[in-house]
């Protein structure tokens, strides 16, 4: 890419990252969620962490579907392209758009309705074919933008704000993604910005599907007494059993880390992951412990967050089982695509 | 029956028909046969009837050899080479009077063989097989070839011909090549030891073949994709489009692998649903890439909401529709024209997309790369609307021709060159006054970044409840729709244009049609043929339904859906248009068409010979 991005004139003092950017030329447009929704902590994590990784703009593209939390894709990096697709639906258009182009980098962003109920089938799909994206579920166990009905992450016994209490068995998109061998599983607070930051700089970091269930209150519908996603609910069941420190390529470890209780991840491009682990019987690379791990902590009613699974290997990533040309395919030249006039006229002897 | 004169001269004219069991390999004997005589230079069309099932079913395969060479299926069969004991029967009973039956007389039937209009060939096929070959499988396969050879036999095929075709096929495994050899001459000698031979209807060496391939419509389609560019394919598996996503793999496989690396200059997605199949077509086309999915009705059933999303939000979209039998999974291994409202007016609130009507597989073929330069040009899905017959059945085509300076129109897109010189930029804004507006793709500069949507959105691409600025961009849209005939192939005319009655058709009807011209011409009555490629309709459409008073229109389904279409979407009057409806899930036939304009011109015999007054 030849474009050279010229900053806007910023105040001399705003921090600015490599490319010379602030983090207010990662915003979007003006939020319109509810003041206070979860949502919009995220959004402000997600600038903060592209900030950081001094993304060029145009290198990003966000999807999402519909819903209060897909909404959000308008929200941060005005700079990148959006596609804000049909309920349910945003991971086929991540297939095909990443199929298109695999040097981009794409996240996308839902909620619990869209992902875990219309669109649970694209989501394990697109798990199952590893397609190289970050996926944040925005989840506060109901659907905000239709009013608060409850969807399929609602706990068994949490009480909507109408009195009706909830009685079938929730969908963990942590527990769903580790039967489905993701080989990257977070689940983080739209609270705890220190947590969520590294995890979704190194997500989208990551070389295959990476997912994050961030846990976002509805303060609408969804943060009263009785509710199991509210903000005092969340922040009292919360059990951080791994921190996450993203470390880019260019960057020295310059933390010291306790022996044994810090795991570097190396990620294909260079850079590292530092898993600090709070609970020192937790290793976060095996899949079959994490999921029992979770799950345990799941029947006690808490939440374990950090980078629950992660996998630094990339063999099964969607182009490279495909065998993909390292060229983006939407930037192949015609005259390599089309096998032109001599080949026609040979094959034709097949069909005589 | 149309086309074929009663039984004086059946020289290359005349039909066979083989009745068999699905999965017992009697296809490639049945194509052994077709190619051997059109290798002759002798014209064929091959209709494949086979069940929704893997094994164990009847089927049947019937070529036309037709030395006029008309297309379509003939409604009648000279010879039956009865070789499923369960529709024997049924099979004797439908071999039109004067007719030949071939049967395996090892187990002999004398009970059934009740029709004194027809000739019994009784030919000990199994015993033959068995006394010769060892295996159960292979004594089922090579019995087909032995059946085979019994029919070039008595049909007079060349022998000669039909070698080179096994050496062709089995030539790198030799003790293939010798027991199917020796299959064949088992079953020619036996004629030629023990029956009179050739029959009456027999085929003899012609010119009519040089420059023509057999090819299916999906083929040719998978091999169009190819030769347009297209990177990403997308698909859920259904009848009868599957193939199409075979062969453009197949065609990927040889054409865009890198030898030294491996590396693929293509994706093929088997997505979970046609949902999912047209979702990555429109994130792959947004993207930038050259984008399709090949599906039958059920999957365009399923494909509706984002259909709608690529109409408003603009996003280009490349669509096979393969249309089989309806409703619902009905009759999957059965023709239909069925799905044209369906795709028309595709999803909910107001939209209305672009067709293309390909005729035949060497339509398919050029339509598929017109469809990329459509669906880029005007931003928009554009649906491709073959069927069974085309897609699944070997049609005789002239040689497909490329021109090696095609370039695809890639519409109008933004480069980062032109962005560089821009201050700001605007998805939805009509900078040219043609109602297509400016696209820019992910990766190129934040000066071209926009948001796309499926939610109200104004002419700067933001998103809009405000009905003003919501209707400027519905209108636009509207606008874009009437003027996209522009890109659109026209009508194919036939006929003298001065005769009263006309035949308004599309797709695959085309060959019925020609053959019931003919013999309409025979009969002296003048018709003029207007076959549709595309929709949006032409100002050549209007025309045609202005300047006839008497007209028929052809198509295969029940609900005479064409004709609706033409009535909403001209200013034509309804009670001009005469349905002629073929819905059995056969391919069509000359007949139907031709009785029912003889007899409606019967009713009102002016019609038929007055020239019509300008
Ligand atoms: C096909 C379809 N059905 C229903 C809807 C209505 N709808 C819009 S958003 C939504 C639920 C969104 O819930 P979630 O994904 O959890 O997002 P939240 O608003 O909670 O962030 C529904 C049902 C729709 N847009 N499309
Ligand atoms: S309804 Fe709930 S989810 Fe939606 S914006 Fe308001 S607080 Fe956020
Ligand atoms: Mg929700």
């Amino acid at each position: 890419m030849s474009y050279i991005n010229k900053p806007k004139v910023a105040h001399p003092s705003l921090p600015v990252n490599t490319l010379g950017m602030t983090r207010r030329q990662y915003e979007g447009s003006m939020s319109t969620l509810c003041a206070g929704c979860g949502h919009d902590s995220v959004t402000a994590s997600i600038i903060e962490a592209c900030w950081g990784l001094s993304l060029r703009p145009e290198q990003l593209v966000k999807l999402s579907g519909i819903g209060c939390s897909s909404k959000t894709t308008a929200y941060f990096v005005s700079g990148s392209h959006g596609f804000n697709s049909v309920h349910g639906r945003m991971p086929s258009i991540a297939s095909g758009a990443n199929a298109a182009n695999r040097k981009l980098t794409y996240v996308g962003v839902s909620g619990d309705g869209d992902s875990l109920s219309i669109g649970i089938g694209q989501l394990v799909h697109a798990i199952r074919r590893n397609v190289n994206m970050l996926y944040l579920i925005e989840n506060n166990g109901v659907y905000g933008l239709t009013k608060g009905q409850f969807s399929a992450s609602a706990d068994i016994g949490t009480k909507a704000k109408r009195g009706d209490v909830n009685s079938s068995p929730p969908i963990d998109p942590v527990l769903l993604a580790l039967t489905l061998g993701a080989t990257f599983v977070a689940r983080s607070f739209s609270g705890d910005k220190a947590q969520l930051v590294p995890l979704i700089q190194a997500g989208l970091r990551h070389n295959g599907f990476a997912l994050i269930d961030v846990l976002s209150p509805c303060v609408t519908f969804n943060d009263h007494e009785g509710s199991t996603k509210s903000y005092t609910y969340t922040r009292e069941h919360y059990h951080a059993a791994v921190e996450a420190d993203f470390v880019p390529l260019a960057q020295e470890i310059a933390v010291d880390y306790a022996v044994g209780e810090s795991l570097p991840v190396s990620l294909h491009d260079g850079s590292q992951v530092i898993l600090r682990k709070l609970d020192p019987d937790y290793d976060p690379t095996d899949r079959t412990a994490a999921y029992n791990y979770i799950g345990n902590k799941l029947k006690k009613n808490e939440y374990v967050t950090g980078l629950i699974h992660i996998d630094g290997s990339d063999s099964t990533e969607f182009h490279n089982l495909n065998h993909t040309a390292e060229a983006p395919l939407n930037s192949i030249p015609f005259e390599k695509l089309s096998p032109g006039r001599a080949a026609l006229d040979q094959l034709m002897g097949r069909f005589r | 029956m149309p086309g074929l004169i009663a039984n004086a001269n059946r020289v290359n004219d005349f039909v066979v028909k083989f009745a068999n069991v699905n999965g017992t390999g009697s296809a490639s004997a049945n194509s052994l046969v077709m190619k051997a005589i059109f290798r002759m230079g002798v014209p064929v069309t091959g209709k494949n009837y086979f069940p929704s099932n893997i094994q164990g079913l009847p089927t049947w395969y019937e070529i036309r050899v037709t030395r006029d060479a008309y297309a379509a299926r003939a409604s009648q069969v000279d010879i039956m080479v009865a070789m499923n004991a369960e529709t024997y029967s049924r099979d004797v009973r439908e071999l039109s009077s004067g007719g030949y039956l071939i049967y395996d007389s090892t187990w002999p039937r004398s009970a059934l063989l009740q029709r004194g209009d027809i000739t019994v060939i009784a030919v000990p096929l199994a015993k033959l097989v068995n006394e010769n070959f060892d295996g159960v499988r292979n004594r089922i396969l090579l019995k087909n070839i032995a059946y085979a050879g019994v029919l070039a036999a008595l049909i007079d095929v060349d022998l000669e011909v039909i070698s080179a075709l096994l050496t062709e096929s089995y030539g790198k495994k030799p003790k293939l090549l010798d027991s199917n050899t020796k299959a064949l001459r088992l079953g020619y000698d036996y004629v030629k030891q023990h029956l009179m031979s050739p029959l009456p209807l027999r085929v003899e060496h012609m010119d009519k073949t040089r420059g023509h391939i057999m090819i299916d419509g999906n083929t040719a389609a998978g091999l169009g994709c190819v030769y347009a560019g297209a990177t990403v394919g997308a698909w859920y598996p259904i009848t009868p489009s599957t193939s199409l996503m075979d062969a453009f793999k197949g065609f990927c496989e040889r054409f865009r692998v890198d030898p030294k690396t491996g590396e693929r200059n293509f994706a093929v997605l088997q997505a979970e649903d046609e949902l999912a199949a047209v979702g990555m077509v429109l994130g792959a086309s947004w993207n930038g890439a050259r984008a399709f999915t090949p599906t039958s009705g059920p999957g365009i059933s399923l494909m509706n909401e984002f259909v709608g999303l690529a109409y408003y939000a603009e996003v280009p979209c490349v669509i096979f529709d393969v249309q089989r039998v309806g409703p619902s999974t009905g009759m999957p291994t059965r023709t239909q024209q069925s799905d044209i409202m369906l795709c028309a007016y595709a999803s909910h609130g107001d939209t209305r997309h672009v067709l293309l009507f390909p005729a035949n597989p060497e339509e398919c073929f050029y339509m598929a790369v017109q469809a990329f330069d459509i669906a880029e040009r005007l931003q928009t899905p554009v649906f491709v609307m073959s069927d069974l017959d085309i897609g699944m059945n070997d049609w005789m085509c002239p040689d497909l021709q490329w021109d090696d300076a095609y370039r695809p129109d890639r519409g109008k897109i933004l480069s980062q060159e032109e962005l560089a010189g821009l201050e700001k930029f605007y998805r939805y804004v009509d900078r040219d006054d043609d109602a297509i507006t400016y696209r820019t793709l992910p990766g190129s500069s934040p000066t071209g970044a926009f948001f796309t949507r499926g939610s109200g959105h104004n002419q700067y691409g933001g998103y809009t409840e405000d009905s003003a600025e919501y209707q400027v961009v519905l209108d636009r849209l509207k606008r874009k729709f009437i003027s996209a005939p522009k890109y659109l192939p026209k009508p194919v005319m036939i006929g003298k244009g001065s005769s009263e009655v006309g035949i308004v058709s599309l797709g695959s009807c085309d060959g019925a049609i020609r053959e019931a011209l003919d013999v309409l011409g025979r009969q002296k009555i003048d018709v003029d043929y207007m076959r549709v490629k595309s929709f949006p309709f032409n100002n050549d459409v209007e025309v045609f339904l202005r300047t006839h008073s008497t007209i028929f229109v052809v198509e295969q389904n029940r609900d005479a859906q064409f004709r609706s279409l033409l009535t909403l979407e001209t200013a034509v009057e309804k009670s001009k248009l005469n349905s002629i409806l073929s819905y059995s899930g056969l391919p069509m036939s000359a007949d139907p068409i031709v009785n029912e304009i003889r007899a409606k011109l019967a009713e009102a015999p002016r019609l038929s010979a007055v020239p019509r007054k300008l």
